[in-house]
């Protein structure tokens, strides 16, 4: 097999968030540094002048969150950028944004935790991004890379999600996924979702209200009875996301006797693992959830076999689990291996958890 | 075909460089590759390395656990690389800054002087071209076109003397190779 060269360019999957926000058409970054996702404000600040964006180095993530939440209220395309910590501190704004219906994207490459934690990958904030983080009865849409390529194509997808459903959408990868190089290719890549792309398309945009009535973008809603009435909107909105949006991977899945489910970093991982294992007949398999909210339930509404074994991998002590469990309903058996604190479970370990022993 | 090269030696020997080489010169081959840096709280003069993976199939983890060849261009790098060789591997030892020997005996090991070289050739900061040459020179990753094609597109913008001197340094490198 021959990975044909066709123009591809080796990139960081940070940087490749980064580009994938200026092709997308976002001309609005706010952030403040923190490892391991400098790469993609470094990124920004040399290119963002040169398609006549703005790049703010933020005093605070919550000024970079909160300047996002401005700048998506005119009906630009903005993005904000960080590692879990400064994600932490960034979940009054998202929560607002969610509140106001504005479309946004974070991206949260994630280091191990909790509180300062260390550098090193981890997915110890899937908590934190599929089920709230902030507070109220909101979601985020919550993508998952798993290369550089498909850091530059989600981002493209994020902002399309986001505009389609004014809402925010998280992107979720790790320190690995961020600073590893491959590569991708930028050009002839068309969004994957239509939706209003320019400010022009948003009638509810806040641009100046000259010759109409003026736009109101809040998350106050004071008066009796109006709240309720929100939150059933934004519910009817999350079925329909839930409804249309859920994106998977299966690989060899047929005639499965287990499935590993695994998503970013740990889903690469753990496609090696199934690879070798099927090269030695064992019936193995993947599922590997893109999108993490809404979770790809469809994935598992029906089983190989009616004694199918899934084991879930992260290296967390075990989140997304709770997720399968609920997508499987009791009908299989849901084991779990996470590593937490920036190890990561290699093929060989997956494998002797697996079979007890090497295969 | 699979390759999985580790470089290590100290920061502001151009570790990372001659990794990101290695990867650009498997997308002029049509390869797959992945190339991952270790990242964090480095400093200048502490050890640096970086993973490279050259493959004909997708590439799955990118973390090199056991490689196939070592560049180790620094003392400390050796006593903390030298387990990750896969038996009847390759180790490219820097003889210029390492004065111990390898405990191995189950791997291949090539010494070159790369930062005498480099010395000679009036630069010590291309110890690692030299290194990218012998290495190249003793595993056919891609034809003599190719890897010039990826030297040039690495060094365009810098000083012509600076170009020449990698050139050469390339060459000489080559000189050295496993037989």
């Amino acid at each position: 097999m021959k990975n044909e060269k066709l123009n591809k360019i080796l990139i960081t999957g940070n940087e490749a968030i980064a580009e994938g926000a200026i092709q997308a058409g976002c001309r609005f970054f706010a952030g403040y540094p923190i490892t391991p996702q400098n790469e993609i404000p470094a990124y920004m600040s040399k290119r963002m002048p040169e398609v006549g964006g703005v790049f703010i180095q933020s005093e605070s993530e919550l000024a970079a969150i909160s300047m996002v939440m401005g700048a998506a209220a005119t009906g630009e395309r903005a993005i904000t950028t960080s590692s879990s910590p400064g994600i932490s501190l960034k979940q009054e704004g998202i929560s607002y944004i969610a509140g106001a219906e504005l479309p946004a994207v974070i991206v949260n490459i994630m280091r191990a935790g909790p509180g300062l934690g260390n550098i090193w990958p981890a997915q110890s904030d899937y908590f934190q991004a599929t089920k709230g983080g902030g507070h109220g009865d909101y979601h985020n849409i919550v993508l998952a890379p798993s290369s550089v390529q498909e850091c530059f194509d989600l981002t493209l997808s994020a902002f399309d999600l986001a505009d389609k459903y004014r809402n925010p959408v998280m992107i979720l990868g790790d320190g690995m996924l961020g600073q590893m190089m491959e590569p991708i290719q930028t050009k002839g890549h068309r969004p994957h979702t239509k939706g209003p792309r320019s400010k022009n398309q948003k009638p509810w945009a806040v641009t100046g209200c000259a010759g109409r009535a003026p736009n109101l973008v809040a998350s106050f809603r004071m008066a009796e009875g109006e709240m309720e009435k929100h939150n059933i909107h934004l519910k009817n909105k999350y079925d329909e996301i839930e409804e249309k949006e859920q994106r998977f991977e299966v690989f060899y899945t047929d005639e499965a006797e287990i499935i590993i489910v695994a998503y970013g970093t740990m889903a690469r991982i753990a496609k090696g693992a199934v690879k070798n294992l099927r090269a030695k007949n064992k019936k193995i398999g993947l599922i590997r959830p893109i999108t993490l909210w809404p979770f790809p339930k469809k994935a598992f509404a029906q089983s190989p076999r009616p004694n199918t074994q899934y084991l879930v991998v992260e290296m967390s002590n075990g989140q997304m689990v709770e997720d399968v469990q609920l997508a499987v309903g009791g009908r299989c058996p849901v084991e779990f291996y996470g590593r937490t604190g920036g190890g990561i479970p290699s093929e060989e370990e997956i494998t002797k958890i697996i079979y007890g022993k090497d295969v | 075909m699979i390759e999985k090269i580790i470089c290590c030696g100290f920061g502001g020997q151009g570790i990372m460089v001659m990794g990101k080489f290695l990867s650009n010169l498997a997308i002029e081959a049509d390869k797959f590759t992945t190339y991952l840096p270790a990242y964090g709280a480095e400093v200048r003069g502490g050890t640096a390395h970086c993973m490279v993976i050259i493959s004909d199939e997708e590439i799955c983890a990118p973390f090199v656990s056991v490689a196939d060849t070592a560049i180790i261009m620094n003392e400390p790098s050796l006593s903390k690389f030298e387990n990750r060789i896969a038996p009847g591997g390759l180790l490219l030892l820097n003889e210029s800054l390492i004065s111990s020997l390898p405990r191995r005996k189950d791997i291949e090991v090539l010494k070159v002087p790369f930062s005498d070289i480099a010395v000679k050739l009036g630069n010590i900061r291309c110890a690692n071209t030299v290194a990218l040459g012998t290495y190249l020179s003793s595993k056919n990753i891609a034809p003599k076109e190719k890897i010039d094609l990826v030297m040039d597109k690495m060094l365009g913008g810098l000083k012509q003397e600076v170009i020449e001197i990698n050139r050469k340094a390339l060459r000489e490198g080559m000189k050295y190779d496993k037989s």
